[in-house]
Parts: structure tokens; C-alpha cells; sequence
């Protein structure tokens, strides 16, 4: 593998330039460029049907898609799929979590290490351990069929299972959908802490105070184009920002 | 009807049943983890027969044409892309499955008389000659339109039938093959005759089938299986793609309809067309377990084999349509408990 492009003092483990997407004639995302690098919690924000979701879906080859994405310092042409991404570390965790329902809490984790199990590693164990340290919540329901836990226990479920795939870029996609502000806040800690890891992520949100607030860059996401970037203490400042996203508590 | 007879239609019923519970699994795994409805499991069947016959009598037998033609258009579409995409490390790999292994089989066919191997690898021979058929057929007929609604892959599978059914004429001729029986213990009950082969069969599907629940409960791939069937989108998420899981579930489609004709081969004569009523009799078992349920779809597959095994006896001329019928009061209660979500 090429080495990575070094920016700053990080490597860039993602950059895309002029991304378009299109659903047949319409156009759902345009021109989008931006950059995650190692270590960092990007997030992209912006209201619903922006082009959030269709973004991570292009990025992570469940989409076609127009103009380039480097990833760890390779171009991803026309012919990426979500299996080869998948197995050069990138993860995605769905809005819908994906879970596979019928199965236990352990057997779900166990899937999340299939493509590592697949190509040689058996540490799936020891991942699964690490994951229950990160969401002792999970230790203790693994018995459980996916399907019978509550919302908050099913997104950490679905972060859990990404995780044991060991990615390099972890994208999350509105991880505080229909949670509870209690749950919101210890998962949005969580991805906080996950960036000792080292992974880079790309979290895109509806909830723009609970992103900028763990995020270190951001990105604002409008009608398919990017609006405004900047680092995300500096989005959270800004009047634009504040009056659609933050609302007047979002004042320090 | 005396004891003597009901034990003796019994056995028959439940040695049937059995070999049609192996299909009806075969066709609900198919099913959950493709969508496709696998008329062709019954031509596996025949298939699986009549390549040990032919091996037994010393023919080469025509499946192995089969397996190289199709070894070769897959090495060729396999190759292509990987041309175009310049992964030229692939290709290699891609002639060794596809083309290398194959050849290296049918040397072997030609280099060593099958027929005075010992059973146990006339057996082996037969599978490796046959089942590889089913990822093959799965890769070349399938995957290019995996995406299509059920129907259109029901019609692909219509399709894919007749042609098996054309080429085991092709490959077999018009008569149909028996072989000898595995083994000729036979045990007597009183005044019933209990045949060491129905054993056999009995025992060899229960195996068969308890090695099923262990590959699907405690295996990786087995487990990715069945998340493919519960959430294809999920599935692909972790890197199960779904042409591996297309592939893994049509070698154990393929692997249960051949080992299944080679079972039944000594107790009925098979035919290039015989697989066809044994795979919908299986199909029968798989709809009562709405072709989402392993164990009613095996349970089914018993009831239809012990309803046609007790109707020849009383109707035999319409043994067959009372099987069928069977279908009609199934299909009706199940629509009518059932709220299913429309398929698009």
C-alpha cells in the first residue's frame, strides 16, 4: 500500500473531491469535497434529506457515484464495492442499525469480525472482549436475540459489530436517531473515546450540538452541497450555524 | 391393509420422506439466502444417481463435460474482469479453480477405472463431479441478475431446469440406472422385513441434517448464512457478499441433491427426468414450512413421503395427484394466517 498522504501532522485516511451522486435524473449530492484524517472525528451536519445518508452510502460503495475518493492514499474508482472497502478497514454503521434480529447479541459482534475471520485473523474473540469493554451494556445482554433490545442497546449493538471489524474509518450515520437524550449523550461519549483508538470518523448528524460537541471538524450539509466547513468549535460559534441548527441554547 | 403391510409402506414412506426433507431444506436455504425458488434441485438429484451409475459401469460420465464447459465460461467472464480491472495477480487463481481442477478430474476419470474403485470413492468421485455444478451454475445464471424480483428468478430457474433436464438426456440416454444397494443387511421385525439401505437412507439424512444445525449454529460462515437471509443489506455491511453467500448455499443445495440421489439410487430406479417429482415432492414440504421454517419444511417433507408411500397403496393411479393436493389446503391456510409484506 502507498503511503499515506501526510497533512499536517496526521495522515489523511479519507479525501473526497467533487463528489456527485444522482438518483436516476435528480441530483441528491454535488461537488462535495472534505477530509478526515487519522484519529479525528469529522461530522457532517445538516437537516433532513440534505443527502447525509446517500453521502456514506457513496462513500462506502452501496452507491454509484461521480468524482474521487481517496482512501489510505488509493483512488476508489467506478468499480469500489462495499466488500473490497470492507475489507481495507472501512466500516459503516447504518441509520437502520442492520442488525440481524433473530440472532443473539454475541453472534451479531461475531458477524462484525466475518471479513477478518475470512481473511486469516482468529482474534475475534479478544475484539469481542475489547467491545464488551467499551459497552459493558452488550456483556450482559449477550445471550439476547438483537431484535428484543431497546433502542439505545441496539446502537451500541450496531457500533459494537462495526468495531469488530478493527476499522481504520468508522462512518456513523445519525447514531442519535430516536434515542433518548440520556442514551444520546453516553453514545456520543463513547464515539468521544473512540478516537484514542486511532480510527477516523465520519459521523453525520441531525443533532448538531451533540456532534460538534465531540467532533473535531465539521462540515455543514445543505440541499446536496456543503455549505459551510470549519473546525467545529468554530461551526458552533458561528451565527449561520446557530440560528438553523443550534437555536439560541447553543449560545456558550 | 394388515400390520405387515402398513409397517412395510411405512418404512417406504418415512425412507422417502427423509430424502425429501433433505430437498425441502435444500430449497428453504436456497431460498432464504437468494430468493431464488431452486426448481433445478431435483436435477442435482438425478444427476448425483446416474453419474455413480455411469461410474459403476465404467462410462465416463457426461457431467464431467458439463463441469469443464461450465469451468471455462466461467474462467473466461472471471478473467475478463479481471482484465478490464487490472487485477492481473487473479487470474491465475481464476484458471486453477475454474479450468486446472476440473481437467485434473477428468484425467484422473480416464487415467484410472472408476468401476473397480472401492464404493466410498466411487461416491467421493460422483460429488466432486456433480456438486461443484451448483456454484457454477449459481455464478453464470444467478449472480448477473441477482437483483431482479422473485418471479424473474423463478423463470431463470424454469429455465436452468429444462436445460438440465436436456443435457441429462444428453449425457445419460433414456434409460434409467439402479445401482447396488450399499449394504444387504436386512433385519426382521416379527413379520416385517426392515432393509439395511432404508436404514441407511434414514440414517445417513438425520446425519446429514444434525451436521446442517451445527455448520448453521456454531460456524462463521454458517452464521453468515443466515444473516444474508435476515438482513442482506446487514450482511454486506460486514463483508459477506452476496456472491459468496449465493455460492455457499447453492454447493449445499447441489451437495444435499446429490448425496440424496446417491442414497435413493439402489432403492428406486432413476431416470435423467426422475429428479424433477422428487424436488417438488420436496418442494411440497418446503411451502407447508412457508419456505422460511426448517424444521415444518422437514416435518412436511416426512408427511408427504409417508401420504404418498400409504396412497399408493390405496390409489395408486392417483398417488401422485393426491401428494399435490396436498399443497392446495397448505397454501390456503397459510394465506389466510399469514399477512405477508409485498414483495416488490
Amino acid at each position: 500500500m502507498s503511503s499515506l498522504a501526510v497533512d499536517g501532522e496526521r495522515p489523511v485516511v479519507l479525501e473526497v473531491r467533487d463528489l456527485s451522486v444522482s438518483y436516476g435524473k435528480v441530483q441528491a449530492l454535488h461537488g462535495i469535497a472534505l477530509k478526515v484524517h487519522r484519529g479525528e472525528i469529522v461530522t457532517v451536519i445538516g437537516p433532513n434529506g440534505a443527502g447525509k445518508t446517500t453521502l456514506l452510502s457513496a462513500l462506502i460503495g452501496l452507491l454509484p457515484a461521480s468524482g474521487e475518493i481517496l482512501y489510505l492514499g488509493e483512488y476508489q474508482g467506478a468499480g469500489r464495492s462495499v466488500e473490497q472497502l470492507v475489507r481495507l478497514g472501512m466500516t459503516l454503521v447504518p441509520e437502520k442499525r442492520e442488525l440481524f434480529s433473530e440472532m443473539s447479541v454475541e453472534d451479531n459482534l461475531l458477524l462484525g469480525a466475518f471479513d477478518r475471520y475470512r481473511a486469516g485473523h482468529r482474534d475475534q474473540l479478544e475484539t469481542m472482549d475489547q467491545v464488551f469493554d467499551i459497552f459493558p451494556r452488550l456483556m450482559e445482554r449477550r445471550e439476547q436475540l438483537a431484535g428484543t433490545l431497546s433502542g439505545g442497546e441496539r446502537q451500541m449493538l450496531a457500533m459494537g459489530r462495526a468495531l469488530m471489524a478493527k476499522p481504520r474509518l468508522l462512518l456513523l450515520d445519525e447514531p442519535s436517531l430516536g434515542l433518548a437524550p440520556l442514551i444520546i449523550r453516553e453514545i456520543f461519549r463513547t464515539i468521544a473515546q473512540l478516537r484514542k483508538t486511532g480510527v477516523a470518523i465520519l459521523l453525520v448528524e441531525q443533532n448538531a450540538r451533540a456532534a460538534l460537541q465531540i467532533a473535531d471538524y465539521g462540515y455543514v450539509l445543505e440541499t446536496g452541497e456543503l455549505s459551510l466547513a470549519g473546525p467545529s468549535s468554530a461551526l458552533a460559534t458561528d451565527p449561520r450555524v446557530i440560528a438553523s441548527y443550534l437555536g439560541l441554547g447553543g449560545r456558550r | 391393509m394388515n400390520l405387515q403391510i402398513a409397517l412395510l409402506l411405512g418404512q417406504d414412506g418415512v425412507t422417502s420422506g427423509a430424502i425429501y426433507a433433505l430437498l425441502a431444506l435444500a430449497l428453504v436455504l436456497v431460498f432464504a439466502v437468494t430468493r431464488v425458488i431452486f426448481i433445478p434441485q431435483g436435477e442435482f438429484v438425478a444427476f448425483g444417481a446416474l453419474t455413480l451409475a455411469g461410474l459403476q459401469a465404467d462410462r465416463l460420465p457426461g457431467t464431467i463435460w458439463l463441469l469443464l464447459a461450465l469451468g471455462t465460461a466461467i474462467a473466461l467472464v472471471e478473467g475478463g474482469a479481471a482484465l478490464r480491472q487490472r487485477r492481473y495477480r487473479r487470474i491465475p487463481l481464476i484458471l486453477l479453480v475454474n479450468c486446472a481442477a476440473p481437467l485434473l478430474l477428468a484425467g484422473a476419470l480416464v487415467a484410472v477405472s472408476p468401476a473397480g474403485l472401492p464404493l466410498p470413492i466411487q461416491v467421493l468421485l460422483a460429488l466432486m463431479l456433480v456438486v461443484p455444478l451448483g456454484p457454477m451454475i449459481y455464478r453464470l445464471v444467478y449472480q448477473p441478475v441477482a437483483e431482479v424480483s422473485v418471479l424473474a428468478l423463478l423463470i431463470v430457474s424454469v429455465a436452468v431446469h429444462v436445460t438440465l433436464i436436456g443435457l441429462g438426456l444428453f449425457f445419460f440416454g433414456a434409460e434409467g440406472s439402479r445401482t447396488p444397494a450399499f449394504t444387504e443387511v436386512s433385519f426382521e421385525f416379527g413379520e416385517a422385513v426392515l432393509q439395511g439401505q432404508t436404514i441407511l437412507v434414514v440414517v445417513a439424512s438425520l446425519v446429514l441434517i444434525i451436521a446442517l444445525y451445527f455448520f448453521f449454529e456454531r460456524t462463521l460462515y454458517g452464521k453468515a448464512l443466515r444473516a444474508t437471509a435476515m438482513n442482506r443489506t446487514g450482511a454486506r455491511l460486514m463483508g459477506i457478499s452476496g456472491q459468496l453467500a449465493g455460492m455457499l448455499s447453492f454447493t449445499l443445495a447441489a451437495a444435499i441433491g446429490a448425496f440424496s440421489g446417491i442414497l435413493i439410487s439402489p432403492i428406486t430406479t432413476i431416470y435423467y427426468d426422475s429428479g424433477f417429482l422428487i424436488g417438488l415432492k420436496g418442494f411440497v414440504g418446503a411451502i407447508i414450512g412457508g419456505l422460511a421454517s426448517y424444521p415444518v419444511a422437514a416435518a412436511g417433507a416426512v408427511l408427504v413421503g409417508l401420504l404418498e408411500s400409504y396412497s399408493s397403496f390405496w390409489a395408486s393411479a392417483f398417488k401422485e395427484v393426491i401428494v399435490f393436493t396436498l399443497i392446495l389446503p397448505v397454501l390456503l391456510w397459510r394465506s389466510l394466517t399469514t399477512r405477508h409484506p409485498e414483495e416488490g
